[in-house]
């Protein structure tokens, strides 16, 4: 019994990862699960309407800010872009319930990964091929002067 | 008293990856390695999460691609000229409310109610099929007036990237479909949850993919050309 650590008794509070659905997890046996690590049905069916409330939100908000005078014209693109950002949280939080639980970090960890490769990829590709066009122009513009 | 079925945990599992053994209890503090192996679900999860994971850093090498030849038109349309908007938006709330449904489903499948489960997917297999109908329509409609892939880098890129999503959705129906199947065949148990978890993870992952889409090659394809 050397490793027997003095813990809560009773339902023990832990949070369960949870992309997907907060029940269904296991549970000490014998034991009435907790009502934090089992949240109700209502809790959670609020839980999915807020997120769909929130993205079809920031959905219209997207398609609204295209028209003319809304936004300042050359904010537009940010603002599209901080909507989009937005939804994915959105999404993240309450349709794949990602949260900064213990048995969340790992994936919360992945996802930084994830999104650290994604932004070298995209944003690395644009930031090449511009200056590479950039610096091809002459190039470029004096083979048309000859096509033409 | 514990040594031996330590010992023969350690034997069987010496990583502590697989199972929690039997009667071991909730571990206090799960995720940080200190309270034994994690359960299975857990794994199951965060193995497919890794999988969608690469599957976004695969489309965001379409993405790059689209945004590098946007301006690649070799005098064919761009932007501007080719989409249309009303057609974007109801694409984007099949799949929005497809994946309302989907979680709606996560719910009847974690009360193993195979009722609703069934009525839930069918809503969000049939969303998803609205949206293929419509992306498909729209398809059908550049080639056949002229503006295939074949017409220049810009469209060659634009139909890799939403084709490619279009591809992972005519997947994730055919998987819905299986799990349809499987839910009154087989039952709720562990490993058909567990399925359905991977179900609903790719199909939450496809809707966040088309939030990059009609944003990035949609909005702001069409307001900066």
């Amino acid at each position: 019994m050397s490793s027997n650590a003095p813990g809560p008794q009773g339902p023990q509070e832990y949070e369960e990862f949870d992309l997907g659905s907060h029940v269904g997890e296991d549970h000490v046996v014998g034991e009435a699960p907790s009502e934090a690590a089992h949240p109700t049905l209502r809790s959670e069916l609020r839980g999915y309407i807020v997120g769909l409330v929130l993205a079809a939100l920031l959905t219209a908000g997207s398609f609204w800010s295209l028209q003319e005078h809304v936004i300042y014209g050359p904010g537009i693109v940010m603002a599209l872009i901080v909507f989009g950002l937005a939804q994915v949280g959105i999404h993240l939080v309450y349709f794949l319930h990602l949260t900064t639980s213990p048995d969340n970090t790992n994936n919360a960890l992945a996802l930084a990964f994830g999104v650290l490769f994604v932004s070298f990829v995209f944003f690395g590709s644009i930031w090449v091929m511009y200056h590479m066009n950039h610096n091809m122009m002459p190039g470029v513009a004096l083979q048309q002067m000859r096509g033409g | 008293m514990s040594a031996p079925s330590t010992a023969l945990r350690a034997g069987r599992d010496p990583y502590h990856v697989g199972h929690r053994a039997p009667g071991a209890g909730v571990p206090e503090y799960t995720g940080h390695g200190a309270g034994g192996p994690a359960p299975k679900r857990i794994v199951v999860g965060y193995g497919f999460w890794i999988f969608i994971l690469s599957d976004v850093i695969l489309f965001s090498c379409f993405f790059a691609t689209y945004t590098v030849l946007i301006q690649a038109r070799n005098g064919g349309p761009g932007p501007r000229e080719i989409f249309d908007l009303h057609t974007t938006a109801a694409e984007t709330a099949c799949l929005l409310l497809s994946s309302f449904a989907c979680g709606l489903t996560s719910l009847a499948v974690a009360r193993h109610n195979l009722l609703w489960s069934e009525v839930f997917l069918a809503i969000t297999g049939l969303l998803g099929l609205t949206f293929l109908g419509l992306e498909a329509h729209e398809f059908y409609g550049l080639v056949t007036q002229g503006d295939g892939p074949t017409r220049s880098a810009f469209l060659t890129a634009f139909f890799a990237l939403v084709g490619c999503h279009g591809v992972h959705v005519s997947a994730g129906i055919l998987w819905l479909g299986t799990m349809m199947a499987q839910f009154p065949a087989k039952g709720f148990k562990e490993s058909i949850r567990h399925r359905y978890l991977c179900f609903s993870l790719f199909w939450h992952a496809l809707d966040i993919i088309w939030i990059g889409i009609f944003t990035v090659v949609y909005l702001i394809g069409t307001i900066t050309s």
